[in-house]
């Protein structure tokens, strides 16, 4: 007689896993990270760098104190991801100490204190970044100006020098250096009476979108698609959310031009491309039903777009993704689909 | 109904929910035809290879029995008998180690075999259409036919004509949709006129307006022997029609769906649609009972994987030892690493091979270890969704999980946990290697136990009452002569009282219940 180890079935590998998916999605985002460094310089790389150690940091400590095993959790790239996206949300030149503070609400915070990998209500990188906006606006909203537009670009060392003591070497200073982005510009000009026309004229406008930001943006959409076509995401929220934004925005934008960006414009800047493939589609924090996917993204699109136009912040990802996320287990149950011979 | 003319089915196909696209591995047993297994020095008959009860065994340790001999006598409508498959004597009648999804141990007729294979059988019904249906279904629980797909549905009570609708269709299911097995692609190559005149039989029975066998798009060369075997025995009111390999096509519901576009109902039988579908083994086998009157023990047996050294299908008594299989497809390669009665999908997984194989035994599949899934860690559900996208029953498995995880069970109810078929879609697409489909098999489990304590409380409930109520009135009408005696008013007024106080009790506990019961009944 022979023993064998019996196993629940079923008994042929498993195609994914976590770390395969969320491995997946990092490397859709490196074309737009490229982009990123191209147009922006190099000091995002020091920030992504330094945001997935403080994530891991925070999710050992985490882990450690949950008494869970640190191997499978710290293997799983869940922590650098959301410090991926963390990062790709705000301006290159954060300090450390925000970053710092920006990823303790989002691992320790919005993860664990809600129950870890999977049951998390908001998504991590989302709350981190709200918390910084509205505890740092300042830090938050100081871009800087694509590296072909900059009277001094910022280098390696500089950009070091500022994320790590706050300061820039002389000559340089952060009022100098930084530059009101697109939104801004809409937002500032459209509320001062200023026609698109007139906004459109400074040089941080490109073809359809920001300079730099657009190419960007399509570093984004070229790694989603990508996910798409490897069904590491539901086509759903992507869909959802981009048609939402342009069926909301081409009437304005059709009818009184003067006063509304185009809908290439609305999606080539800021952070919506961003959203539509790779914040809108985490998993955890998002709706599971295939109507509730569709019912997420177009809310995400939606409150976006009213707070670009209405509200404080130039950029409303954070928030409009914080808030469907409350929605999602009213979505859930209501979204539920028909079941076979139901 | 969405089959107006019979001939509608097969022109197009209905699609299901979900689904997996699957290797399908079954080349690798089928190179060598279709091989019969010798005769073990012991078989060892497990007594229940039913759904329901089983019947009641009428044989004594000690007996010599013959092959094909019931070792049953069926006493209720839904029995099926249980046969010596050889000729030999009864040494033990003992639980065994045997292959069950939830049981370790069953009881087992254990015959060490003289070797000789003496066999007895049924008379043999040449001309069988002079007999009619009723005789027909009797012969087939007689010779102990239970579904050969796995299910082991005792197969005369689907060809039940009095009670249902009428059948409109009969399929013959060979879409053997899991990878690696084989044995009805086998029994559809080698013996075709089996498959087909049982199938005939079987349309008979049920008087179906239709019959068809459905095979799967890859299976070539199987349509081409039906084909000609049709057209050797001369029939022509039976449809060959190759539908598209997805898993789990195999199953009665998906394979219902994909031919006529019906659903059937959840908690509803096939026969509810005037649908009935029968395994290609069952129809094999019914011709066998029927025209040889030859009892059902052995069936075939795909034994395969890259786990043993000659992969093969073979024709098995029932009770053969697994081991004893195995050795007979050349012995277990070195890298072998787990044994599996059935597919890889939905397949138990044996802890050793010294257990009998059964009328439910399609496969046995060794898998090395480059093949299994490693053992891994399993991890929160990230809510990915992929497992909704799969299920073919359309079901959230998610949210299944969650409710089933914080002990909701009457909420996964509501959620159609009864409509989940445990094909393991869910399971093996899910990147947290949740066990998934264990889990619902195990809750679906628990709810029909605490249904059963349900009634069984109700029913205890009822019988309390009935006496509180006759002790009242006996009590009452003590009192009553009591007070007529004694005629003082004064202490039946307290008794008055307290009597008083006892019906309200009663009353509202009698109106607590109904709402308990009102509540259940709405969920
Ligand atoms: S596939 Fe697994 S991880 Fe994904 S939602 Fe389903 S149960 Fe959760
Ligand atoms: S096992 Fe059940 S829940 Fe899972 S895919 Fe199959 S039917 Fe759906």
């Amino acid at each position: 007689m022979r023993q064998f180890d019996p196993q629940p079935a079923p008994h042929i590998p498993a195609p994914s896993s976590v770390r395969r998916m969320m491995l997946q999605v990092l490397v859709a985002l490196i074309p737009g990270i490229a982009a990123h460094v191209w147009f922006f310089g190099p000091a995002i790389a020091i920030q992504l760098i330094l945001a997935c150690g403080f994530a891991l940091g925070f999710e050992a400590l985490c882990l450690k104190a949950r008494g869970r095993p640190l191997l499978p959790y710290l293997n799983d790239l869940s922590a650098p991801l959301t410090a991926v996206l963390y990062v790709l949300c705000l301006p290159p030149l954060m300090p450390w100490y925000t970053t710092a503070i920006g990823l303790l609400f989002a691992i320790v915070v919005a993860k664990h204190l809600y129950g870890g990998l999977g049951h998390n209500l908001f998504n991590p990188a989302m709350v981190g970044y709200a918390v910084i906006l509205v505890a740092f606006p300042l830090h938050a909203t100081s871009w800087l100006p694509p590296a072909s537009l900059a009277e001094n670009p910022i280098g390696l060392m500089s950009a070091l020098e500022a994320i790590f003591t706050g300061g820039l070497p002389a000559p340089l200073s952060f009022d100098a250096i930084t530059e009101a982005t697109p939104l801004d510009h809409w937002q500032n000009g459209i509320s001062s009476g200023q026609m698109m026309s007139e906004i459109r004229q400074s040089p941080v406008f490109g073809d359809y979108g920001g300079v730099g930001w657009e190419w960007i943006a399509n570093g984004y959409l070229l790694g989603g698609l990508y996910l798409m076509a490897r069904r590491i995401i539901s086509w759903r929220v992507p869909v959802a959310l981009l048609g939402s934004v342009v069926i909301l925005t081409l009437p304005g934008s059709l009818i009184d031009p003067d006063t509304n960006p185009l809908v290439m414009e609305h999606l080539f800047t800021g952070g919506i491309m961003l959203a539509a493939f790779f914040i809108a589609t985490d998993p955890v924090s998002g709706s599971t039903t295939p109507r509730g996917m569709l019912i997420f993204g177009a809310g995400v699109a939606i409150l976006t777009l009213i707070i670009r136009r209405w509200g404080a912040y130039p950029e409303g990802i954070a928030f409009a993704v914080l808030m469907m996320n409350m929605a999602v287990p009213l979505i859930d149950r209501h979204t539920r689909t028909r079941v076979f011979g139901t | 109904m969405s089959i107006d003319a019979p001939q509608d089915i097969g022109q197009r196909f209905w699609r299901f929910h979900g689904g997996l696209s699957l290797r399908h591995w079954k080349q690798m047993s089928l190179q060598h035809g279709l091989e019969q297994a010798p005769l073990p020095a012991q078989l060892i008959v497990p007594i229940d290879q039913q759904i329901g009860t089983p019947a009641e065994l009428t044989v004594s340790v000690g007996d010599t029995v013959l092959g094909g001999q019931a070792l049953t006598r069926r006493t209720e409508a839904h029995h099926v008998n249980v046969h010596a498959p050889s000729s030999g004597r009864i040494t033990a009648i003992e639980d065994r180690p045997v292959i069950h999804p939830r049981l370790d141990c069953q009881r087992c007729v254990v015959i060490d075999t003289d070797g000789e294979d003496h066999q007895t059988t049924l008379p043999a019904w040449d001309h069988w259409p002079e007999y009619n249906h009723e005789a027909l279904r009797e012969r087939l629980a007689e010779a102990g036919l239970a579904g050969l797909g796995g299910a082991l549905f005792p197969t005369h009570l689907k060809l039940d004509r009095s009670t249902e609708q009428p059948t409109r269709l009969l399929i013959i299911n060979g879409a053997e949709c899991e990878p690696y097995i084989a044995a009805d692609e086998s029994l559809m190559r080698w013996r075709p006129e089996q498959v087909l005149l049982g199938a005939q039989i079987l349309s008979r029975i049920l008087d179906a307006e239709q019959c068809v066998i459905a095979i799967e798009d890859q299976m070539g060369e199987v349509e081409n022997h039906l084909r000609q075997t049709l057209k050797a025995l001369q029939i022509d009111n039976l449809a060959i029609i190759k539908v598209p390999t997805i898993y789990p096509e195999g199953g009665e519901r998906q394979l219902i769906r994909v031919l006529t576009g019906d659903e059937v109902p959840a908690g509803g039988l096939p026969q509810d649609l005037g649908v009935v579908v029968q395994n290609v083994g069952t129809a094999a086998a019914s011709y066998q009972a029927v025209v040889d009157g030859q009892p059902l023990i052995s069936r075939v047996v795909s034994v395969t994987g890259r786990g043993v050294n000659h992969p093969v299908n073979l024709e098995a008594r029932i009770g053969t030892p697994v081991w004893f299989l195995i050795e007979q497809a050349g012995g277990y390669t070195e890298q072998a690493a787990r044994l599996v009665m059935g597919g890889p999908l939905m397949g138990i997984s044996l802890p050793d091979d010294d257990r009998p194989v059964t009328k439910a035994s399609n496969c046995l599949l060794t898998m090395i270890d480059t093949d299994i899934q490693p053992v891994a860690e399993e991890m929160p559900c990230i809510r990915c969704g992929k497992c909704s996208e799969v299920c073919p029953a359309a079901l959230l498995p998610q949210q299944l999980l969650a409710q089933i995880r914080g002990n909701q069970l009457e909420e996964a109810r509501a959620l159609h946990l009864d409509a989940c078929i445990e094909c393991g879609c869910c399971d093996y697409v899910c990147p947290s290697q949740i066990p998934l489909t264990q889990t619902y098999r195990q809750a679906k489990h628990d709810l029909a136990l605490s249904d059963l304590a349900q009634q069984q409380a109700d029913r205890a409930r009822d019988r309390h009452e009935f006496k509180e109520q006759r002790l009242a009135e006996q009590k009452a009408r003590r009192r009553q002569r009591l007070e007529s005696r004694r005629e003082q008013p004064d202490n039946s007024k307290s008794d008055d009282i307290k009597a008083a106080i006892a019906r309200a009790r009663e009353k509202r506990q009698a109106a607590a219940d109904q709402n308990c019961d009102a509540t259940e009944s709405q969920d």
